[in-house]
């Protein structure tokens, strides 16, 4: 039934919040593009990966439907960036202790 | 009744017919996360050469054009809303909206095959692709830099042709109304895909275009 349900539910936020998104991604890219151009010397790294991290979430959410889909996709996709996350660790640890 | 009971009943005729949208999307998903982790060895190959050679990454990364690199990200951002509002038409039954889309999204995936080729096209012309004689007399940290632009844009392209070719058979099932406003799966997940490709460049563009 569970399943049912979930096909009424699948219309998200439509035409008007796609476009919204849209526009804020856009907005996010300009940002990431001027800043680009300022040195903010050791802190430019993390913030172009913290706007990309910002723009995946948004379309994650958003265009791929995980705000509006069931729990169990948000259970696969944590363990998943979690698995990433350790590999990125593990090897990080690796290099600055050789 | 709902939706997808109409569905069942309507091919009736061959008996019933089993379908599992949330398992077929699981099963996008689970493909999903064995490319994030393809890429995401090689950003993790790209963070230690770049940790090595901090100085020769941001002299490289200044051959590149920060204006394509840009322009091409609003292309992907850009067919990434069209795909999805081809789904939110098809959702409420739009048949030509939803083709609409998706011919727009396959022409932004073409722009941005064309911009890749007049990128590589000038690089090469100047003496830097792999195994170059060129780009070999430059410093160790130079030639990794252009290796993993390669490798990486290029994997990345090869992903928006997938994508095109996916979208494409996706638009030929819309028009033969293989894909209904009951039964969209297809055309879901062939959007995650598209949607993955984006997200993918998210990262590569500031990684490769903007580290001056």
């Amino acid at each position: 039934m569970s399943q049912h349900d979930n096909n009424h539910e699948h219309h998200g936020i439509g035409y008007g919040g796609l476009t919204l998104v849209w526009l804020g991604l856009l907005a996010l890219t300009s940002i990431t593009v001027s800043i680009a151009g300022i040195s903010l010397g050791e802190y430019t790294l993390f913030v172009a990966m913290g706007i990309a991290c910002v723009k995946s979430i948004l379309v994650v959410n958003y265009f791929m439907h995980i705000k509006f889909e069931e729990p169990i996709f948000k259970v696969f996709i944590g363990i998943s960036l979690f698995t990433l996350v350790v590999i990125f660790i593990l090897t990080y640890f690796d290099i600055s202790f050789r | 009744m709902s939706q997808s009971d109409q569905a069942i009943t309507a091919s009736g005729d061959h008996g019933h017919e089993h379908r599992d949208d949330i398992g077929s999307k699981m099963g996008m998903w689970l493909f999903l996360f064995t490319e994030l982790l393809l890429f995401g060895g090689m950003f993790l190959a790209y963070g230690y050469y770049r940790y090595l050679y901090s100085d020769e990454f941001h002299f490289a990364a200044t051959e590149l054009s920060t204006s394509i690199g840009t322009l091409n990200t609003v292309i992907l951002l850009t067919s990434s809303l069209t795909v999805a509002l081809a789904i939110a038409a098809i959702q409420k039954g739009k048949k030509n909206f939803a083709i609409f889309n998706l011919v727009v999204t396959i022409g932004f995936a073409l722009a941005f095959m064309v911009n890749k080729y007049f990128e590589w096209a000038a690089k090469m012309h100047h003496g830097i692709y792999p195994g170059a004689d060129e780009l070999l007399a430059k410093s160790n940290g130079e030639i990794i830099f252009f290796g993993l632009y390669y490798v990486m844009t290029g994997l990345h392209g090869l992903h928006v042709v997938i994508g095109l070719v996916l979208l494409a058979v996706m638009l030929v099932f819309v028009i033969q109304d293989k894909i209904t406003k009951d039964k969209y799966v297809a055309l879901e997940n062939s959007g995650l895909y598209w949607h993955l490709v984006d997200l993918i460049w998210i990262f590569l563009f500031p990684l490769f275009y903007l580290i001056q």
